[in-house]
């Protein structure tokens, strides 16, 4: 885990660092994070608010690429989540909770979508009138 | 009868692999954290379904009002902004506290609480504003999914400041101590995570309805 930007932080604060894991937060640390969290939450709202991109379909993309970049940097910076806390329960957790996410939302979209799709045709007035 | 069966003493017995680290008397591991940690992964999922409801029925507007009528995205922005800045001054509440810094952590904390309470305080205005035009939770399908979602957050936010109140006086009584210590680590993780479904609902449902 090289690449894990928080180690360079933990290293000076010397015998403290140790490899089970709870991880200890430096101002430089917490200071990058929100340096980067307000960046990414300032764009999407611009972009949106000025309607930059133009295409509403890009802009969402947009934006749900930038949530996603923001949620991996505050789990890094201020979560500091990785591979080794608590020997690496944590990630499995974790990794368990997106796989259980990703059915349910993915998989209520699609049925819904379906059943939509699959509905007669109705109009506002007729839609009105059910009992 | 029934004697007493060591887990040993059964063929194929189970292994526990969480095992406690027996070299590291200086810090106490008593997977408080990872149990603290499957419980916000719980709460993950109580969002997923609500997060899914909204995919499914967020553009259900029953001929009511849609998001681009409702919404003011100045002051979602100004919310989000409350919140990233209370999950900074939490981070260096912790700092302060493995400094052994008392008053820091009781100022810092202090501080987080108040930018909690704006953003708990700006929430219940959206949300009496929104009624007070017409906008409540009957409307539409859009409307209660909204409502459920956002205020479930907002209830979670809630709780967060009531907790960080009581470690206030637990804090300025008790000084840190250990215990004192974990509570503050397991905020800590609520606090962030709070944050972090903000993320996921400023761009899912303000950003995108809007669109």
């Amino acid at each position: 885990m090289a690449a894990n930007p928080h180690d360079a932080g933990t290293v000076h604060a010397g015998n403290h660092r140790h490899d089970s894991g709870e991880a200890h937060g430096t101002v430089n640390g917490y200071v990058t994070g929100f340096v980067l969290s307000a960046i990414l939450t300032v764009i999407p709202f611009w972009l949106v608010i000025n309607g930059t991109l133009g295409s509403p379909a890009l802009t969402a993309i947009a934006v749900m690429a930038l949530g996603v970049a923001q949620i991996v940097v505050q789990m890094v910076y201020f979560l500091h989540m990785n591979a080794r806390s608590e020997g690496g329960w944590t990630l499995m957790a974790f990794v368990f909770t997106i796989i259980i996410i990703v059915i349910a939302i993915a998989g209520s979209m699609w049925v819904m979508h379906h059943l939509n799709t699959h509905m007669m045709p109705m109009t506002p007035e007729q839609a009105q009138s059910l009992p | 009868m029934t004697k007493h069966i060591s887990p040993s003493d059964i063929q194929g017995a189970p292994v526990f692999f969480v095992t406690e680290d027996e070299g590291d008397h200086g810090h106490h591991e008593t997977g408080t954290m990872l149990g603290f940690w499957v419980y916000l992964m719980s709460d993950c999922l109580i969002f997923a379904s609500l997060f899914a409801v909204h995919a499914v029925l967020g553009r259900s507007y029953a001929g009511g009002p849609a998001p681009v009528d409702l919404f003011d995205l100045n002051q979602v922005l100004v919310s989000t902004a409350a919140l990233l800045i209370s999950s900074i001054t939490y981070g260096f509440a912790v700092i302060a506290m493995q400094q052994g810094n008392k008053a820091g952590t009781l100022r810092w904390l202090a501080v987080t609480g108040v930018f909690g309470l704006a953003f708990l305080g700006l929430t219940i205005f959206e949300f009496y504003h929104l009624i007070h035009i017409g906008a409540t939770p009957q409307v539409s399908a859009f409307l209660s999914s909204f409502f459920t979602l956002v205020g479930t957050h907002a209830l979670h936010v809630a709780f967060g400041v009531i907790w960080l109140g009581v470690l206030l006086v637990q804090i300025s009584q008790r000084g840190i101590g250990e215990a004192n210590a974990r509570r503050v680590m397991c905020l800590s993780m609520f606090w962030h995570f709070l944050d972090l479904v903000w993320v996921v609902v400023f761009s899912f449902v303000y950003l995108i309805g809007v669109l």
